[in-house]
């Protein structure tokens, strides 16, 4: 069987395009409602810490059009929403766990209703100190998760001996999602206890379950259904599921439909961001740059629960690295417990946060010797013979990452653009430009193995058209669009034969989250095994057929043939179906090679690694902290790309995100540890002015080394972590300022923050 | 209660609502008109934009009481006889949308930009002029090639017209 590409690799628009446009695409909350739907509203803890005495709802329950008021005593099931451990209530019973923590919930005719009712409510908390932050929790010494580490070698000899040494503190913020659509979840109670639940989340398996575990129902009973997201960026991993319970819980309590959207401020406060970390770094090296010895320890604010932060953290320490060899290593981690709302997956799911604390360590190396940054990097990039990651995984190709950087130096004109830039600063005492090249290696699979599988169900119908599910969902991304044609071109036909469908659990069960920017990986390769089950039927009903062998059938054109012989897909299939042929089929995938053992602290916990490059030049006003990044310049490494146009939309977007996060996105809490930036006005996301008008992103040409989908990489993720490039720009402009001097700089760099690291480096040069 | 009658998308319409009825919960609920989004309910994301007037505004701010008599157009009423708007044409083309939920308030914003400064729009300028409008998906650069590429459809469609 041999195939033709008419659409794999081929930048065609999302799936959804026209839609979207013409404002007909339907997210949860544009969903006609079932007559008599019920809209909710959460009652929220007045406080971060401590007991929860009475709830004070006696003015809510009598509040005009509240149908009921709902308390965890009113959980027909386990009061628990935890992805892993038992530590998260779907309500607060005894104590409270932190600011906004949602205690009861409102039902009532409209939303409006609902809301003004909640805020009757007043509710008693005998109230306890938090703790907020990082400190805080170090001091009380309170963790969600024990203590981990990986390394190799004998760290403390190691530094002692290096000639050289640097140590320092570096504090990393944590991001809100901003999904564009909010949460959102409507339950629609059916027959004999049954609830079908339409959630904007990426994990609709974990929305079943949750639902079935707080109703106390068989999972089979419970069916969650995404059609999209309006945005999810881990936003919506785990917690999306606490909104769909709830809604779940109030339409099983009122046998109606129920809808849950929660209003942005809400959303903002209660649900988790990115970790926001300190990194104590010690790092050993020699005058040319190589690094000896690091001693890393990475304090991770957690939040009040567990939720996803054992991998989250734990995919920090596997990009401690990034991509240079340590020949000697410690990476510790403190999964620190605060009396917040627990912080959760962001796209990089900590990734971000290790590469940025490494990246870091090499600018310290790079200023104490007065050399350019860039060579420090490129001395320490993996290469034979010093290949092997701190938690034993070799790196084979990282000859790719070296082409990277040497063709992005070439292109973006770095060292040119690098002596234009010390004349202008030489020059110019207030504005500094600064510039910065840096690479991204990431590590493409769910470091929890179980996580690696995927499902599908694909239909062929009479007429030829065909049906596809799978587990994975889109939120944006165009993993429905990249798996359509993928199954275009298995069958040979016109993706317009191809009908995107729902994802549901009731058709593709026990699935993973659609996250680790492995949706397309994992649920490409199991709509590829459906669809060439359902060929090879059609093959061998064919070969019987012409009385030819079934391998040499070929699937193209809208037709199977033959030699000369030649039958249309649409008669291939209602003929086959005739001869009582099955044209449905399920398909599995589970990814290979992964060995990793966490006790051990070593093996295989990727399948490959994702590598980029990113060039970024900044301005910087030293008088006020005002910035600009005026260029950026990226080349990034997506194996063969499966759709140019989508991957291209991935790096740009990614890299804009992860720029927002490392320089105007500031999540500030006060001592009470209620969040205080809680809505766009106060929590600056970039728009359109903050990007420059040069941006180039170009893709790195290649085909991924391992056997995925036609070759290609995962992309969602890794582009985020181009944007270190601006956070060390920014460092770079101020270095300007104090040569040899450690930038005192720590993340977000809001203009606030820049201010400060320049009077604190140059005190009384410009002030 | 209240009564208001507003033409919206070409047709009048009149409703007896809560004087407190947002525009944009009266074109979502009312009219069931979803493809204004709601993204951030206070005025800051651009996701619920609407003409009133032939001028873009905010949705989620505007009380429906107080647009009697007013000519809503929504992103349903962009396209005509079955055929996009040059602008939706461009956003389409030129991938300018990856979550689509910021997509109906930009592409009503980018229409209201050429109204008001023409079609030859350079890119600082659709930049500056998008500011109201949040996308967290695309990075904007998709976005700002197909507002320019459907200013321009825009004014050669009206010159075909002429
Ligand atoms: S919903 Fe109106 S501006 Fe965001
Ligand atoms: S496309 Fe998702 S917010 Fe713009």
């Amino acid at each position: 069987m041999s195939d033709t590409l008419r659409h794999v690799s081929r930048a065609l628009p999302h799936d959804s395009a026209r839609k979207h446009v013409a404002g007909t695409a339907a997210y949860v909350d544009d969903l006609p409602e079932p007559h008599g739907t019920l809209h909710l509203a959460i009652g929220l803890s007045p406080a971060a810490r401590g007991r929860l005495i009475d709830l004070g709802i006696d003015a809510v329950r009598a509040a005009p059009g509240v149908v009921a008021v709902l308390t965890a005593d009113d959980i027909p099931g386990r009061n628990d929403i935890a992805p892993s451990l038992n530590d998260e209530p779907l309500l607060a019973t005894d104590r409270v766990l932190y600011f906004g923590q949602p205690i009861f919930l409102v039902v009532a005719t409209t939303r409006d209703a609902a809301r003004l009712a909640a805020r009757l409510a007043r509710p008693v908390v005998e109230k306890e100190t938090p703790s907020v932050t990082i400190e805080d929790a170090l001091a009380r010494g309170e963790t969600v998760l024990p203590d981990y580490a990986f390394g190799r070698g004998n760290v403390a000899p190691a530094l002692a001996d290096a000639p050289l040494r640097a140590q320092g503190q570096f504090r990393i913020g944590g991001q809100e999602h901003f999904y564009l659509e909010g949460q959102v979840a409507l339950a629609i109670p059916g027959e004999d206890g049954e609830m079908l639940v339409h959630s904007s989340t990426q994990h609709p398996t974990e929305v079943q379950h949750v639902v079935a575990r707080i109703l106390g129902v068989p999972q089979a009973l419970v069916t969650c259904e995404t059609r999209r997201m309006g945005g999810a960026f881990g936003g919506k991993e785990s917690q999306a599921t606490q909104w769909a319970a709830l809604a779940a819980l109030a339409a099983h309590a009122t046998r109606r439909a129920c809808k849950l959207r929660l209003d942005r401020d809400d959303d903002m406060q209660i649900t988790g961001k990115r970790h926001d970390m300190r990194a104590d770094w010690d790092i050993g090296f020699d005058s040319d740059g190589l690094i000896h010895a690091i001693d890393l320890q990475l304090n991770a604010r957690c939040g009040c629960s567990a939720d996803l932060s054992q991998g989250v953290v734990d995919r920090a320490m596997f990009h401690a690295d990034n991509a240079y060899f340590l020949p000697v290593v410690d990476i510790r981690s403190k999964r620190l417990k605060t009396d917040s709302v627990s912080n959760t997956a962001f796209r990089g799911f900590g990734g971000p946060q290790g590469m940025l604390a490494m990246e870091r360590m090499i600018d310290a190396v790079a200023w104490s010797l007065g050399k350019d940054p860039l060579d420090v990097r490129k001395a320490n990039l993996y290469r034979p013979g010093h290949d092997e990651t701190p938690y034993g995984m070799r790196v084979t190709d990282a000859d790719t990452i070296h082409a990277i950087i040497a063709t992005l130096e070439e292109t973006a004109h770095y060292r040119e653009r690098r002596a234009e830039i010390a004349a202008f600063n030489a020059q110019s005492p207030v504005l500094k430009k600064g510039l910065a090249l840096t690479p991204v290696k990431f590590g493409i699979s769910f470091t929890l193995k179980a996580l690696n599988q995927a499902g599908a169900l694909v239909n062929v119908y009479a007429d030829g058209s065909v049906r596809l599910n799978h587990g994975g969902t889109e939120m944006g991304q165009g993993l429905y669009q990249k798996i359509a044609q993928l199954v275009a071109d298995e069958f040979g036909i016109g993706i317009e034969r191809v009908r995107i469908t729902a994802t549901t659990t009731a058709k593709v069960p026990n699935t993973s989250p659609t996250a680790a920017s492995a949706g397309t990986d994992l649920n490409g390769m199991a709509a590829i095994v459906a669809c060439r089950e359902i060929k090879a039927r059609l093959a061998a009903y064919a070969a019987t057929l012409w009385e030819c062998d079934a391998d040499d059938i070929v699937f193209a054109e809208d037709a199977l043939s033959a030699g000369n012989r030649r039958m249309s897909f649409k008669d291939a299939a209602a003929s086959a179906i005739r001869e009582r042929i099955s044209l449905s089929s399920t398909g599995f995938y589970a990814t290979p090679d992964l060995t990793w053992e966490r006790d051990k602290g070593r093996g295989r916990p990727f399948y490959y690694f994702a590598y980029g490059a990113a060039c970024s030049e900044v301005i910087v006003d030293m008088l006020t902290g005002e910035n600009r990044v005026t260029r950026v310049d990226i080349l990034h490494d997506v194996g063969r790309s499966l759709n140019p146009a989508i991957d291209m939309g991935q790096i740009e977007g990614g890299f804009v995100q992860g720029m927002g996060w490392l320089t105007t996105e500031e999540l500030v809490y006060d001592s009470d540890g209620r969040l205080r930036t809680h809505a766009p006005s106060t929590y600056k996301i970039p728009v359109a002015s903050d990007v420059p008008e040069h941006f180039q992103v170009m893709l790195h040409p290649g085909a991924n080394r391992e056997a995925t989908v036609h070759r290609s990489k995962a992309v969602g993720e890794p582009p985020l972590m181009l944007a270190i490039s601006v956070f060390a720009a920014l460092c770079d402009a101020l270095h300007s300022l104090a040569p040899g001097k450690l930038v005192p700089l720590d993340a977000p760099a809001t203009p606030e923050a820049i201010l400060r690291a320049a009077r604190q480096i140059a005190p009384g040069d410009l002030f | 209660m209240a009564s208001v009658t507003m033409t919206v998308n070409g047709k009048t319409v009149t409703a007896t609502i809560d004087p407190r009825t947002l525009l944009s919960s009266f074109l979502r609920e009312h009219l069931r008109l979803t493809g204004t989004h709601v993204g951030c309910d206070t005025s800051q994301c651009g996701a619920c934009v609407v003409h009133v007037d032939g001028r873009a505004i905010k949705s989620c701010t505007a009380l429906a009481v107080s647009l009697d008599g007013a000519h809503v157009t929504t992103i349903e009423g962009l396209a005509s006889d079955g055929h996009l708007h040059p602008m939706q044409e461009a956003f389409r083309e030129h991938h300018g949308l990856q979550c689509g939920f910021c997509t109906p308030g930009m592409i009503m914003s980018a229409v209201d930009i050429v109204n008001r400064k023409g079609a030859m729009l350079d890119e600082h300028t659709i930049r500056e002029e998008l500011e109201g409008n949040i996308c967290r998906c695309t990075g904007y650069h998709n976005i700002v090639k197909a507002v320019a590429a459907g200013a321009q459809a825009m004014a050669a469609t009206k010159v075909a017209a002429e």
